[in-house]
C-alpha cells in the first residue's frame, strides 16, 4: 500500500463495519464458518490491509511487500474480506466462501487464492512459519516485516511457545506478535478453559516486547505497530477485543465462535452494521 | 568398505552449501544427524532450533515460502512421528520446498532401544499427499539421493540408518526419484529391498543361487512415486516376490509392493519386516536377527513365496 492510498481513522472504522458485513453475509451464504473471531479483530485486518502493510493487490508477489500470516485460520472470513477491499480478487467472490470449488477454502490455502501467504487452520502453527519468513527476511538483508495474527486461545498449544523462544533467540525484530485477546474460545472463557494470564508477564518473559492496547482502537493499532517497528526485539501487541463486535447478540457471545447467523440473526447483524456504515 | 549414510548426508550438504538458497535446520543432533558439516561451512545458512521439532518443520515452511530450498534434520522417529501434523499442514499442503532428512532409521539404532527406532515413518511419509519417499541403499546412494532431492521442487522425506554398512552401488552415480534399480537379474522370484536391506537381498540371492533358485534384486530407493513399471516387469517373469525392509510390515515397502501388485498383478508376496511390534535395545546385529531382519529370514520368504506359487503352501 503506497502512502498516498493509505485509510485515516476515520475510513479504517468504516473499512473495518464493511469487513464486518462480508463477514456476515459470506459465513452466512456458507451456512457455517467463524464470525465471532473474524468481527473481534475487523479493525486490524481494516489497519494492516489499508495502512500499516506494504503490499501491491496487483503484484501479491511483488518482492518488496510486508507479509501477514494468520495464525488462526479459522477466522479467513475477515482476513477474506479485507484482501478482496484490497483488489485482490472480485469481492463477489467472497460468497463462495466453503463452496466446492472455491478459492475461498474454509481455511487459508497458500497458492489458491492471491494474498495468502502461508496455509493455515492447524491452530499453534502460524508463529513458527512467521518466524520462517522473518529468518529468511533477515538472511537476505530485506526489511520485509512481518505479522502474524494468533487467537488468545490458540496459547494454549506449545508450538507457540517454542516460536517464540526461537524469536527471541534470533532476536527477529522483524516479527510483530498480534494477539487477539478476547478471552473467548469454542467451550468458553479462555481462563475457565485454560488460563492464559499472566499472558502480557509470559510474553515479556519469552523476550518480546510487549504492549497491550484497545484492539478496536484503529489508530493504536497503528502507532503500537509503528513502535513494534522501531523494537530491538521482536515485539507482540495484545489486542483486547470483544469477540463478536459490532453486532450487539454476537458481542462476548462464544456459541458463535464456530456457527453463522440463522437467517432472521442474520438480518438483524445487517441491520446493526449498516448503522454503524451510515 | 563399509560408511554410514548419515557421514555421506553431511558431505553432500557440504557440497551443496554453495548454492546460496539451501539452508538447514536442527534440533539439537547435528552432531549425529552430520548437518554439522554444512554448519562448518555456511554458518550463516545453519539454523539451530533447539529440540523443538513442531517449531522446526513451522520455520522450515515459512523459509521455503521465502524461496529458500530448506533441510531439516533430525531422529527419524522425531522427524517424522513428533511433528506429522506439522508436515501435513504446513510443508505437504502447500508443496513447500522442504526435505526431511532422517537418520537413525529402523532397529539397527540398536542400544537406545524403542524410543529411538523409527518402524514407522515410511507408513506415515506415504500417506501425506504431494510428499516424495526415500530410502537409499547405502552411503553412495544417500549422497546422490540428497543432490537429487536439493534440485527436485516439493516436500520430501529421505531415511538413513545409523550404522556403517557396505557399499553396493557405484560412486558417483545419478540418483533419480521414481526409479528403482535391478541390481541382480533372475527368474524364479523377485527380491525387493530397501535401505539397508538392499544388502540383505543381495546376500539372500547369492545363497538362493547355490540352493538352484534364481532370484532377483530390485533396490527400491523410491518408495513414493513407486516405480510401479520395474515391479510389474519383474514380477511378471518371476510370479512371486519378497520385499524386506527395516521397518514395519504394516505401511511401509511391503504395503506398497502389495498395492501396486494386488492392483495390476496379483502374485504370492512374502514381506520381510518387524512384525508390528516396537523393538528393544540391544546390539545391532542380535536386534536385526531377533526381529527377523536378515538374509536368512528373506531366503525363508524366498522359498516361501516360490512354494505359494507352485501352489504348495
Amino acid at each position: 500500500m503506497e502512502a498516498a492510498n493509505r485509510l485515516d481513522a476515520k475510513e479504517l472504522e468504516r473499512m473495518a463495519n464493511k469487513i464486518r458485513m462480508h463477514v456476515i453475509e459470506m459465513t452466512s451464504a456458507a451456512g457455517s464458518g467463524h464470525p465471532g473471531g473474524s468481527l473481534s479483530s475487523a479493525e486490524l485486518f481494516a489497519a494492516l490491509y489499508f495502512n500499516i502493510l506494504r503490499h501491491n493487490p496487483k503484484d501479491p508477489e511483488w518482492e518488496g511487500r510486508d507479509k501477514f500470516v494468520l495464525s488462526k485460520g479459522h477466522v479467513a472470513p475477515g482476513l477474506y474480506a479485507a484482501l478482496a477491499e484490497s483488489g485482490y480478487f472480485p469481492t463477489e467472490e467472497l460468497l463462495t466462501l466453503r463452496k466446492l470449488g472455491s478459492r475461498l477454502q474454509g481455511h487459508p490455502v497458500r497458492g489458491k487464492l492471491p494474498g495468502i501467504e502461508m496455509s493455515t487452520g492447524s491452530l499453534g502453527q502460524g508463529l513458527s512459519m512467521a518466524c520462517g519468513l522473518a529468518l529468511a527476511a533477515k538472511m537476505d538483508g530485506k526489511d520485509t516485516r512481518i505479522y502474524c495474527l494468533v487467537g488468545d486461545g490458540e496459547l494454549q498449544s506449545g508450538q507457540n511457545w517454542e516460536a517464540l523462544m526461537l524469536a527471541a533467540h534470533y532476536k527477529l525484530n522483524n516479527l510483530t506478535v498480534l494477539v487477539d485477546r478476547n478471552r473467548l474460545q469454542i467451550m468458553g472463557k479462555t481462563e475457565e478453559t485454560l488460563s492464559i494470564d499472566p499472558l502480557q508477564a509470559k510474553l515479556k518473559a519469552f523476550g518480546l516486547n510487549v504492549m497491550s492496547i484497545d484492539g478496536h482502537n484503529v489508530k493504536k493499532i497503528i502507532k503500537a505497530c509503528k513502535k513494534a517497528g522501531t523494537s530491538a526485539s521482536p515485539a507482540a501487541i495484545v489486542l483486547n477485543t470483544i469477540k463478536g463486535k459490532g453486532v450487539s447478540f454476537m458481542e462476548n457471545n462464544a456459541d458463535f465462535h464456530g456457527r453463522a447467523c440463522k437467517p432472521d440473526e442474520k438480518e438483524k447483524a445487517v441491520m446493526e452494521i449498516q448503522e454503524a456504515l451510515k | 568398505m563399509k560408511a554410514a549414510q548419515r557421514m555421506y548426508y553431511g558431505k553432500a550438504l557440504a557440497a551443496l552449501a554453495a548454492r546460496k538458497d539451501i539452508v538447514v535446520l536442527d534440533a539439537d543432533l547435528a552432531g549425529s544427524t552430520r548437518t554439522s558439516d554444512f554448519a562448518k561451512v555456511a554458518k550463516e545458512r545453519f539454523v539451530q532450533i533447539g529440540i523443538a521439532e513442531q517449531n522446526m518443520i513451522g520455520v522450515a515452511a515459512g523459509l521455503a515460502a521465502a524461496g529458500k530450498t530448506v533441510f531439516a534434520s533430525t531422529f527419524a522417529v522425531f522427524a517424522t512421528g513428533r511433528c506429522w501434523e506439522q508436515i501435513r499442514q504446513a510443508v505437504a499442503y502447500p508443496k513447500l520446498n522442504v526435505k526431511i532428512v532422517a537418520t537413525h532409521c529402523g532397529i539397527s539404532v540398536g542400544a537406545d532401544g524403542a524410543s529411538h527406532q523409527a518402524l514407522e515413518d515410511i507408513a506415515i511419509m506415504r500417506a501425506l499427499p504431494n510428499m516424495t519417499v526415500i530410502s537409499p541403499a547405502d552411503a553412495n546412494e544417500a549422497y546422490a539421493a540428497t543432490i537429487a532431492i536439493a534440485e527436485h521442487k516439493g516436500p520430501c522425506y529421505m531415511r538413513m540408518g545409523r550404522a556403517d554398512f557396505p557399499l553396493i552401488t557405484p560412486e558417483g552415480a545419478e540418483f533419480v526419484i521414481g526409479k528403482a534399480a535391478v541390481l541382480r537379474e533372475g527368474k524364479d522370484v523377485t527380491l525387493i529391498g530397501t535401505g539397508q536391506m538392499v544388502i540383505a537381498c543381495m546376500e539372500a540371492a547369492d545363497a538362493l543361487e547355490k540352493k538352484g533358485i534364481s532370484a532377483e534384486v530390485i533396490n527400491m530407493s523410491t518408495i513414493k512415486p513407486l516405480d510401479d513399471a520395474s515391479i510389474i516387469g519383474s514380477v511378471s517373469k518371476t510370479k512371486c516376490a519378497v520385499t524386506a525392509e527395516e521397518h514395519s510390515v504394516i505401511g511401509g515397502l511391503g504395503s506398497a509392493v502389495a498395492e501396486c501388485l494386488a492392483a495390476n498383478l496379483p502374485a504370492p508376496l512374502e514381506r520381510v519386516g518387524v512384525k508390528d511390534t516396537f523393538g528393544e535395545s540391544g546390539d545391532p546385529n542380535d536386534l536385526m536377527r531377533k526381529y527377523g531382519l536378515t538374509a536368512d529370514n528373506i531366503i525363508e520368504a524366498a522359498e516361501n513365496a516360490i512354494k505359494r506359487k507352485k501352489g504348495k503352501k
